[in-house]
Order: structure tokens, then sequence, then C-alpha cells
């Protein structure tokens, strides 16, 4: 074969894969830039470094109210959706039954449907029983869109389960539920923390759903989709440079905590 | 055991899922299609069994200039996704370590978790008269160009969702692919254009389709990017939905717009997985 051309076959694939990142990252590091950027309207040459729009930020009223919101809803969906996803990982893991199809279709179904569908469904059924304009009809929401993740990440890791661990643990008589707290639970833990810190960075990110249920409880995103549609101003990316720190925080314990592996294992 | 013995524990596992999403999920969606038949009155939605949505709204040429607008945004946003990943999945797969590969996958998954308005304002300011792109392009006596307010922005917006998404789908699918049967393609005299899509592209067929629908139904329910870098003339479905809903309380024709969205969806997703698994 001709190796010259190989190599530079090659070379272009490089640099190729090098040009996507660019224009995946792009976007990220400008509005960090910008957000240190004195200028009211971003353009080319850049002003000053300036604080001025973090500062902005940080003596808003409105933004540490929506900090405040974002935290409770991200937190109460963590748990809950965390919960959801770990019962339906084992029960996919340890039951076949009837209608089990349907049951993964059930769990796994939200992320496929659009969420500004999603999201006049919800807005709508809310209005309906009862519970529109909560700060817990966006937990409910996103617990709903969460779950689905919740289950892989939890899923993922009982698949590396030894199949005998369990029934050991029965016919040394410990009960099921006894076998659930002392082998299943220890054994699933990194990825139960792990599926907490993912579906809380989704639902920290989350604004079209938020948008349309949480009326005044608004979340961070919420009000960046209000700036944006007001007046523009770099506050945004100072903004988006908190909640991204925020959610990256999240994602790499999360990913730590999934490819690290646990010295000891099942230590009880 | 009896056939009708009721397993406490088995079933503390099973209904919180089932529990959940029939109230806060199946529930609102049935719920929204049962809307598309109610009317509305002095702000308020009354419970009855009309027509009227479904004529009003599918009786309007502007709903069917967003209708296939969105549809020909979606798809030529799949297309593109496609397209502009399979090198770099190609090069990740086939020619980077495994070591590589992985942090490359990381990597990819950020954007995910960043504000993707954030992202999209980004591009408002690197697309406009006076953004980066017209400020390098001025240095050599180019443009200023038009880009904000023109598909390409749209398209621009869509593939700063899709891409990373469609890139890792499409590695993670190359990635595993029998390197033995491209070892034999190559060594049975195949060049280089038939191993890629004589050997690869058949195998990986359904990483990659499924990669192109989820990028297809991201681009299709998103908003943001038609709206905010594409100028919104005329709206997608979406914008037509928040429009409907934000301005005078038409829940009812926006659930129509929504119920003919998942329509077009279950028949598009439903046609890839035939073609995905279908065998030859």
């Amino acid at each position: 074969m001709n190796t010259r051309i190989d190599k530079l076959i090659t070379a272009g694939l490089i640099l190729y894969v090098v040009a996507v990142f660019i224009f995946v990252f792009a976007p990220i590091i400008t509005s960090m830039i910008f957000s240190f950027n004195s200028d009211r309207f971003a353009s080319i040459p850049l002003g000053s470094f300036t604080l001025h729009w973090y500062e902005t930020v940080y003596n808003d009223p409105d933004v540490w109210d929506a900090v405040q919101t974002s935290i409770i809803v991200a937190v109460s969906v963590g748990i809950l959706s965390t919960f959801i996803g770990f019962c339906t990982a084992y029960t996919d893991y340890r039951y076949s039954f009837r209608f089990k199809n349907g049951y993964l279709v059930l769990a796994l179904l939200p992320p496929t449907i659009p969420l500004i569908i999603i999201a006049l469904a919800m807005l709508a059924w809310f209005a309906r029983i009862g519970a529109s304009g909560q700060i817990w009809s966006v937990v409910i929401a996103h617990t709903v869109l969460c779950s689905p993740f919740a289950m892989a990440v939890i899923r993922l890791r009982l698949q590396q389960i030894d199949l005998d661990l369990e029934p050991a643990a029965w016919n040394l008589g410990a009960s099921e539920w006894v076998a659930m707290r002392y082998v299943i639970v220890p054994f699933c833990k990194p990825a139960i923390v792990a599926a907490m810190c993912l579906t809380m960075a989704v639902s920290f990110d989350e604004f079209v759903v938020a948008w349309f249920v949480s009326g005044l409880n608004k979340t961070v995103p919420v009000i960046i989709l209000e700036i944006l549609q007001g007046n523009v101003d770099p506050q945004i990316n100072a903004i988006g440079t908190f909640v991204f720190v925020t959610s990256m925080t999240l994602v790499v314990i999360a990913q730590l905590l999934v490819t690290l592996r646990s010295p000891k294992r099942s230590s009880t | 055991m009896s056939l009708f013995k009721v397993d406490g524990y088995a079933l503390t596992w099973r209904l919180p899922l089932l529990v959940w999403q029939s109230i806060f999920f199946i529930g609102p969606l049935v719920f929204m299609v049962a809307i598309t038949f109610f009317l509305v009155k002095n702000y308020r939605m009354r419970e009855a069994f009309e027509m009227i949505n479904w004529i009003k709204m599918l009786s309007r040429g502007y709903f069917w200039d967003s209708y296939f607008l969105t549809l020909w945004l979606a798809t030529l946003s799949t297309l593109t996704a496609t397209i502009v990943a399979f090198p770099a999945s190609y090069a990740l797969a086939f020619k980077a370590s495994a070591t590589v590969r992985r942090w490359a996958v990381f990597f990819l998954i950020i954007p995910f978790f960043t504000s993707y308005l954030v992202r999209t304002f980004s591009w408002y300011v690197i697309l406009a008269e006076h953004g980066a792109i017209n400020a390098v392009l001025s240095w050599f006596g180019l443009g200023p160009f038009t880009m904000l307010n023109t598909p390409f922005a749209t398209i621009i917006g869509y593939m700063t969702l899709c891409l990373p998404l469609v890139v890792v789908l499409q590695t993670l699918s190359l990635a595993n692919v029998d390197k033995n049967l491209i070892e034999a393609a190559w060594n049975l005299g195949a060049g280089w254009m038939r191993t890629v899509f004589g050997v690869i592209v058949p195998l990986a067929k359904t990483g990659l389709i499924i990669g192109a629908v989820i990028c297809f139904i991201l681009s299709y329910g998103d908003f943001v990017a038609p709206y905010y870098l594409g100028g919104s003339k005329p709206p997608t479905l979406s914008i037509l939905i928040i429009d409907t809903t934000k301005s005078g309380q038409q829940w009812p024709r926006a659930a129509v717009v929504a119920v003919m969205m998942m329509a077009t969806l279950i028949s598009v997703a439903f046609t890839a997985v035939y073609l995905a698994y279908r065998r030859k």
C-alpha cells in the first residue's frame, strides 16, 4: 500500500477531529472570555478586563432567588429520580415478567420526546390537578425527565455484579431485604452517587419544561432565557460560566465514581 | 407458590416507576391529546368535544409553512450532523488509541452539561455583523457577511446541540466493528472507499442510524436555534407552540401542534428503526 497517502489521510483526519472539537468548544470558551469583557455589546476587538458582570449578577436578588430555587429543585430531583431509577434498574436486573418490554419502554421513553411537547403537556396537566406554578411542579417534571438517566447509570453497575452474590446471601439466611441492604446497595453505591450528580446536573440545566411550569419560582436557566428575550447583556455569560462550573463539578464527580474502581468490593 | 401470592418485595421495586410515570408522564401526554378537543372561553379552558381546534389549525397556511419548514430544517440538520460527524468518528474509532478515545468521548459529553442557551448566545456573538468571524474576515478585506437570521445560523445552532452526541454515538458503534473484517476487506483488495462504505458503514449501521434519529428528534423539538439564530421567519413548530401557549392561553391549539409533532416523530422513528434492523 501507498504509505505516504495513508499518512496524509491520517494527518487530515486528525486535523478534522481538532476542527470538530474547536467547533464544539468555541461557544463555551467565547462565553467565558466575554464574561470578563468590559464592552456592553460584544464585539471584536475586546474591551478591557472586568469583573463588572459578575458583580451585577452577585448583586441581583432575582439571581440569588433563582440559584436557591435551582438548588432545591436539583437536590430533590437528584434524590427522587435516583430512587426511581434504582428501583427500575433493580427490577430489570432481577425479574422477568409479562409486559416487561412495555415496562422498560415506559422507563426509557421520556428523553425521546421533545421537551417542548412535555412542557406543554405538563403545564396543562398541572393546571388540571391543581399543582401549577409551584416549586415542586418543577421537581415532579424534572424527575420524570431524569429518572431514565439514573436508571441507565445504575443498571450498568448492576451489569457488573456477580449473579450468584445475591442468592449466596439468601442461602446464608439473609432475607431479600437484608440482602438488598448489605449486598446490592453497597455494590451500587458509586453508581447511586453518580446518578445523583448526573440527574442534578441535568435538572440544573433544563430550561424548557422549567420555563413552562415554574410560574414565579424561576430557576437559573429560566432567568437566562428571560435575559435573552429582553435586553441581551453580558450578565448572561457570567451566569453561564457559573452554571458551567457547577454542572461540570457534578459531572466530573459522577465520571470519577463510575470509572474509578472501588478498591474494596462490597465491603460487608 | 400460589399464582396470586403478592410478592411485596418485588412490588416495592416495580411500583415507583409505574406510579410516577403513569401520573406524571403518561397522564400529561394523554391529557394533552384530550385538550385538543376542548374550548377556550374568556381565557379559560372548558371541557368539550369539538373538532374546532383541529379545523382551525390544520386549515391555516401558516401551520403548514411551519410544519414543512421544521421537517426540512430537522432533516437538513440530521444530514449535516451525520456527514460532518462521520470522519471525526472514523478517526476516533480507528486511528486513536482506546485511552484517547475515552477522553475524547468524555470531552464530547461536557457540552451536554453546559447551558445550551449560553452557547447559543455565544454563537450569536460570533456570527454577528461585528462578531468574531467577520472581524477575522475583515483583516483579509472580506465581508462583512450576514450570517444571523439565516438557515445557516439555525443549522449552526442545531449542530451545537447535536454534533457532540452524534460523534459519540458514531464513535462507539464504529469502535465495535470487528477489525478482522476490515483487515479482510483490505487483504481482498478493496480500496479505501469500498472498505469504508461497503464494509464499515453497513456493520455500524444501527449506531449510525440511532445517532441520526436522536439528532432529528433534538433538532425537530428545539426552539432556541431557530428563534435566536434563525430569526424565526417563519416560526418552526416548537416556536408556534410557545407563541400559541403564551399569548392568548390557546392551549388546545398548541396541543394540536404538539400532537402533530408527535405523530410525525413517531413515523420518522419507526421508519428509522425499520431501516436499522432490516436484514438485507
